[in-house]
């Protein structure tokens, strides 16, 4: 031990342990594993991806002599024109694919992103993940039926969605509703549409980081929901809208519920426009992005708070009053910039003339029938079932057989939360529908994503698409 | 895939059956007329809707259809709003193409119906006036089999890429799978 190397701290700290003579060989991992390998599965060659493993370059993924175009031909690719633009060099330009399972793409909507830097210079949306063929089973099914099919497609205003379907096939029948049942499809309808913005609010504030938003939004909303459970039962997809009227009367005591949403829910919005109206992280997110004038608007169909946003003055509510509307006053707020702030205020505002129109149905519910006293539709009074072997044969043909409606055509949009909700039939004379064709406002949104989102910050993806409020169930139908 | 309807249609056979007036109808909105005196081929139909707002409806030959929404746009008809097929199976012609335009400073829909046969469904494209017309083509594409001519990439857009047919024709049929209940017999 003579020649035991000097330690700072004395011989405290010198090793006790003497160093063994030759040092043994401990296996590591990768030895372990190659080991392993070789025993049990490729014999003793080495596979050549083993060895390459570790170097460098081995994440590339694609072999250099195999052309994307090639896949994109044979259709197994989706088509990019990208990839035949040789004047572009690859490496200025990159793609990224954001969704569809992105935790922000509200659904399973896929954005092909095109990226110069930090910039980009186009998008590309890819929908069609929650295609479920709502159009065809609207032909499979009666008129009676049809209700529970179309409220499924867009499941954050399921009112809106059967109120388009009850008008336009009694557009057809040429039946009238009584003032009740119009004043309670109403009522009903804009609590929706309250519900609906309160969902958007939250998600929009989540998007840009007010990560509470997303709780108090949520909390909002299942005050009306909860009336919702009262009146029909469930809390979405509720079939309560049918033609010809409603399912049931409101349930006793709907007036205080709805008085306490009136009074709850307000105070709610109060808040979050505190929290977020001069919120500098939220206005730094939020204004000047994700621009979309007017023109383009027109151009790709845009309409409801997106379109408002951009300065038009443009609500179905006031140019093609349906339901009785036209009886409520209430104003149509619009924006001036067309960015996601503009949006933000207008849905604000909305829903605050919603409640307007809403306190105005709880003072003026004129009394009567909720639903048409023609017998071709409507099925008889229960009571009468027990009574009259007539009225049970009735009753049996119309959920059985369905009713007729007469052949022609006809088109009937109502204002959902999202824009113009318009249902096209055409009746051949039959019980069931010939064709329904489903005009859906986030569908004409997601088409001009590309328009809002081109020359936009990649940081921006999340809070744009937030704005436009798309629901994929009624994107993809 | 059957197609029984390479006959064009006689001029007095709706496709749904609607009468055709004898003298030829022209809506008296100032739009429109301009809209008909612009193209006097187009027939217009008279219908009063039983309940709901009042809807004029064009009927357009594929071969003015870009003309005459062209024209519509130049009118007022600036916002696109719809674009979809039907499939009158066993009427004559097969397909239809709807078309949806909304005026709204005027407060005016105009819905253009267009006959497309059945043995040659092809139209042309909306989108060199409408760049909104682009994925209502392609959906129309995609569930009908109906080719719009200089569309920029009409590809399928609901359906995967694969998919074979178009599953909004009335030939192709609806799936099914048969339930099985626990415990059923199989019938031999």
């Amino acid at each position: 031990m003579s020649d035991t190397p000097h330690y700072p701290g004395g011989d405290r700290f010198a090793p006790t342990v003497e160093p063994p003579e030759e040092a043994v060989e401990v296996p590591t991992g990768a030895d372990e594993f190659r080991r392993v390998h070789d025993m049990w599965v490729a014999g003793t060659e080495e596979p050549p991806w083993l060895a390459a493993a570790t170097d460098e370059g081995a994440q590339e993924l694609l072999p250099a002599d195999v052309d994307p175009r090639v896949d994109a031909e044979e259709g197994s690719a989706v088509v990019d024109d990208y990839l035949e633009r040789p004047d572009v060099s690859a490496d200025e330009l990159q793609i990224i694919n954001m969704g569809p399972q992105h935790p922000s793409t509200h659904g399973v909507l896929r954005l092909h992103l095109e990226l110069e830097g930090e910039t980009i210079r186009r998008a590309k949306p890819i929908i069609g993940y929650l295609h479920t063929g709502m159009e065809k089973t609207a032909e499979t099914l009666t008129y009676v039926q049809g209700a529970t099919n179309v409220t499924r497609m867009d499941y954050l205003s399921p009112f809106h969605n059967e109120l388009a379907y009850a008008l336009v096939v009694e557009q057809l029948l040429g039946i009238e509703i009584p003032e009740r049942a119009q004043a309670i499809r109403i009522l009903m309808t804009e609590l929706n549409r309250v519900a609906s913005h309160l969902i958007w609010v939250a998600t929009q504030g989540m998007d840009v980081g007010a990560l509470s938003m997303m709780l108090y939004g949520w909390r909002e909303r299942e005050r009306i929901l909860a009336f919702f459970e009262k009146v029909t039962g469930l809390r979405m997809n509720h079939n309560y809208i049918r033609v010809g009227g409603l399912a049931a009367d409101l349930p006793d005591g709907w007036e205080d519920d709805v008085e306490e949403i009136l009074e709850q829910v307000p105070k709610g919005i109060a808040e979050y426009e505190e929290l977020l109206n001069e919120n500098p992280i939220f206005l730094d997110r939020t204004v000047g992005v994700g621009i979309i004038t007017p023109a383009e608007c027109h151009a790709y169909g845009v309409t409801g708070p997106i379109a408002r946003a951009s300065g038009i003055e443009w609500d179905l509510r006031k140019a093609f009053p349906y339901s009785g509307i036209d009886r409520y006053e209430f104003d149509v707020p619009t924006g001036r910039h067309g960015d996601v702030y503009d949006r933000y205020l207008v849905r604000m505002d909305e829903m605050k003339q919603s409640f307007r129109i809403v306190r105005q149905i709880l003072e003026t519910i004129p009394s009567g029938d909720y639903r048409s006293d023609d017998r071709k539709v409507t099925p008889p009074p229960r009571l009468r079932i027990d009574q009259s072997m007539e009225a049970l044969i009735h009753h049996f043909k119309i959920f059985t057989e369905g009713f007729k409606v007469p052949a022609g055509e006809a088109y009937q949009a109502v204002e959902s939360p999202r824009g113009e909700l318009g249902m096209y039939l055409v009746s051949n004379g039959g019980p069931k529908p010939w064709r329904l064709h489903v005009r859906t406002p986030s569908f004409a949104a997601v088409q001009a994503l590309p328009a809002m989102l081109a020359d936009s910050l990649i940081a921006d993806v999340v809070a744009t698409l937030a704005s436009t409020d798309p629901v994929l169930g009624d994107v993809d139908r | 895939m059957a197609d029984d309807t390479g006959v064009e249609m006689p001029p007095d056979a709706d496709a749904d059956g609607a009468p055709v007036a004898e003298a030829p109808f022209v809506p008296d909105h100032p739009v429109l007329a301009a809209l008909a005196e612009r193209h006097p081929d187009v027939r217009w139909e008279e219908r009063i809707p039983p309940a709901g707002p009042y809807q004029p409806i064009a009927h357009v030959e594929r071969t003015d259809l870009v003309a005459f929404a062209a024209s519509a746009k130049e009118l007022g008809f600036e916002t696109f709003i719809d674009l979809c097929g039907v499939d009158h199976l066993g009427g004559r012609p097969r397909f239809e193409v709807v078309v949806e335009l909304l005026d709204m400073t005027d407060r005016l829909r105009l819905r253009i119906r267009v006959p497309v046969p059945g043995t040659d469904p092809v139209v042309p494209s909306l989108t060199p006036v409408y760049a909104g017309a682009d994925f209502y083509e392609r959906e129309t594409w995609d569930l009908f089999g109906i080719d719009f001519e200089g569309h920029p990439e009409l590809t399928r857009i609901l359906l995967p890429d694969d998919w074979e047919g178009h599953p909004l024709r009335k030939d192709y049929s609806v799936g099914s799978v048969p339930v099985q209940f626990k415990g059923a017999h199989k019938a031999t």
